[in-house]
């Protein structure tokens, strides 16, 4: 079916104005990341930068520590993606396989679990993490991230369960293989790409979460860099937007690199789920 | 000591152990730090719970709600949260929709298209409520500046004026929102059968009816769903507006959830806080009932 060529100039500048929408604030923030204290102060801001300069980036590192807030964001992101797909795999597992009131009921406490506000949840958690001892520490703002990224790990990684055949496991069972070997020799490797893209995924919502980082830490050392950002807005003038941008940008890029990366299995996982659920 | 006394039923016993060895490890963390807390989360609402009081902690039954139906201020801000929650989910999904008709054409830069509107779903929540404080500023921002540029006016100070505060922080609330939702249309248009399409072109279907008898019916039970949780979410929110306003001005764009994290972290009034979020899920439970209803029952006439 071809359209005719009305139509698909009409798609080309609906898909431009799409394009402007969505791109146009990032590159505004690139270009203020770029703009010296005296340009932003300019009445006339322009896009390009008439003279580009990294200072923002230098100042806005020695206004904040930043690679300790991003170490931070690291060790929660990464400690939380990996403890996350190892407890969520096994899960993911028996819910794709079985159908019990226990399945069930994890499948019902994923979407229960989305519908809630946080603040019903912050409350009681704080409550207990500090029975823990483990308010105000990354190892406790982890654990929650963990959980946290259960719902979504626990619905990627059933879809991929579903894509690998059950005759794949039968095959070996009759070679002779344990359930235990199967499962961990077999039916891993096949899930290996999806785990990863899960890992990954969970690793950028706990580097951008902000809620539970906001009321968990408070000391300025262990905090993580959302809030760390946030110590730059307040009543800022116009010559500290500089430095204000280029944090920013920073704290965006391995979110960006990591999204790149799993596009594709990201929108491809949603749509097993939603296929087959 | 299970398996010496039960030694009768070794066959069905192992694979019955081997499925708690494998959902225990997710069970307990969630127990412990989800429902658990979801559950005293609920009790709590029923207590005088206060931050840092030395004294015990009492149970006093309704009284937080006798309140909070009185407190003016909450009953504001959750209006506030209903028109936030409804101006940003329903522009995000028209566009949403329009754009993953246009991702499923085979146009060229597709590819561009498709990887720029993922851009707003992996920026933190932060970072782009940073990005659009730069895009408002009233004198380095480019809306202003590009206002006065087609002689539209001096601008305006968007994120402070009274009545420009909400619109402004929706516009942001739907550029967050719009990747997510575009993902999932977009996988659900590629579910709607190509052949019924093509056979509906051969007939001579114009492009709209197409799209009412072809596409729409398909890609409905993904519709639904994602403007159910679009809506769950968008009342929810929360860091995109503290970044953006905090809440200001005035209290003209307080989400309920700034203001239940107020009442909690700022004045530590612990039980009055989960008697909000108690509210809040009861209202959002009771309005998607019916919206979803509603929905469900339109279904059968078309």
């Amino acid at each position: 079916m071809r359209a005719n060529s009305r139509t698909r100039a009409g798609q080309y500048v609906a898909l431009l104005a799409y394009l402007v929408f969505l791109a146009f604030p990032f590159l505004w923030l690139l270009s203020t990341a770029f703009k010296s204290p005296r340009e932003l102060g300019s009445p006339h801001p322009t896009w390009i930068p008439r003279h580009p300069t990294l200072d923002n980036f230098r100042q806005a590192f020695d206004e904040q520590p930043l690679l300790h807030a991003a170490l931070n964001s690291l060790l929660a992101a990464a400690g939380a993606a990996v403890v996350a797909v190892l407890i969520a795999t096994p899960l993911a597992y028996v819910v794709a396989r079985r159908r019990t009131a226990l399945t069930r009921a994890a499948t019902g406490w994923v979407v229960v679990s989305q519908a809630f506000p946080l603040v019903l949840v912050i409350i009681p958690l704080f409550l207990v993490l500090k029975n823990l001892r483990l308010i105000d520490s990354l190892a406790g703002l982890t654990l929650v991230y963990v959980v946290w990224a259960l719902p979504f790990a626990l619905w990627m990684l059933a879809g991929y369960v579903r894509a690998v055949p059950t005759e794949v496991e039968e095959a070996a069972a009759v070679d002779g293989a344990g359930r235990v070997r199967t499962l961990v020799l077999v039916v891993a490797p096949l899930l290996a790409p999806g785990i990863t893209a899960t890992a990954l995924f969970a690793f950028v919502t706990a580097w951008n979460e902000f809620f539970f980082a906001l009321v968990l830490l408070k000391t300025p050392e262990r905090q993580t860099l959302p809030v760390v950002l946030t110590h730059f807005i307040g009543a800022e003038g116009v010559a500290d937007l500089g430095p204000l941008a280029a944090a920013a940008f920073l704290a965006t890029v391995p979110s960006l690199v990591v999204f790149a990366l799993i596009q594709r299995r990201i929108t491809g996982g949603m749509l097993t789920g939603a296929v087959k659920n | 000591m299970a398996a010496e006394i039960d030694a009768g039923s070794v066959v069905r016993r192992p694979t019955d152990r081997a499925v708690w060895f494998l959902v225990l490890p997710a069970l307990i963390p969630i127990l412990v730090l989800s429902v658990g807390p979801l559950l005293y989360g609920i009790l709590l609402a029923f207590t005088d719970s206060q931050s840092g009081r030395t004294e015990p902690t009492r149970w006093i039954g309704g009284l937080n709600f006798q309140d909070l139906l009185h407190d003016t201020l909450f009953w504001e801000s959750f209006r506030i949260g209903l028109v936030w929650a409804a101006a940003v989910t329903l522009p995000q999904f028209l566009l949403a929709l329009g754009l993953a008709l246009l991702l499923n054409e085979d146009l060229r830069l597709r590819w561009l298209a498709r990887a720029l509107a993922i851009v707003p779903w992996a920026m933190p929540e932060v970072v782009v409520g940073i990005m659009w404080r730069l895009v408002y500023n009233p004198d380095a921002g480019v809306l202003n500046e590009t206002l006065r540029h087609l002689g539209l006016g001096d601008g305006h100070d968007w994120l402070s004026g009274l009545a420009t505060a909400l619109p402004a922080v929706v516009v942001v609330g739907v550029w967050a929102g719009m990747p997510q939702t575009t993902v999932a249309l977009l996988a659900g248009l590629q579910n709607t059968p190509r052949e019924l399409h093509e056979a509906a072109a051969v007939d001579g279907a114009g492009a709209w009816r197409r799209f009412r008898t072809v596409t729409w019916p398909a890609l409905r039970p993904v519709a639904l769903a994602v403007t159910a949780l679009n809506l769950i979410w968008n009342f929810n929110s929360f860091a995109l507006v503290y970044v953006l306003t905090n809440g200001g001005p005035g209290g003209r764009t307080r989400l309920p959830m700034l203001f239940a994290y107020e009442e909690a972290f700022r004045y530590g009034q612990f039980g009055y806080a989960a008697a909000m979020g108690c509210v809040m899920v009861a209202v959002i439970s009771v309005l998607l009932a019916l919206f979803l209803a509603g929905r469900l029952k339109g279904g059968d006439d078309t």
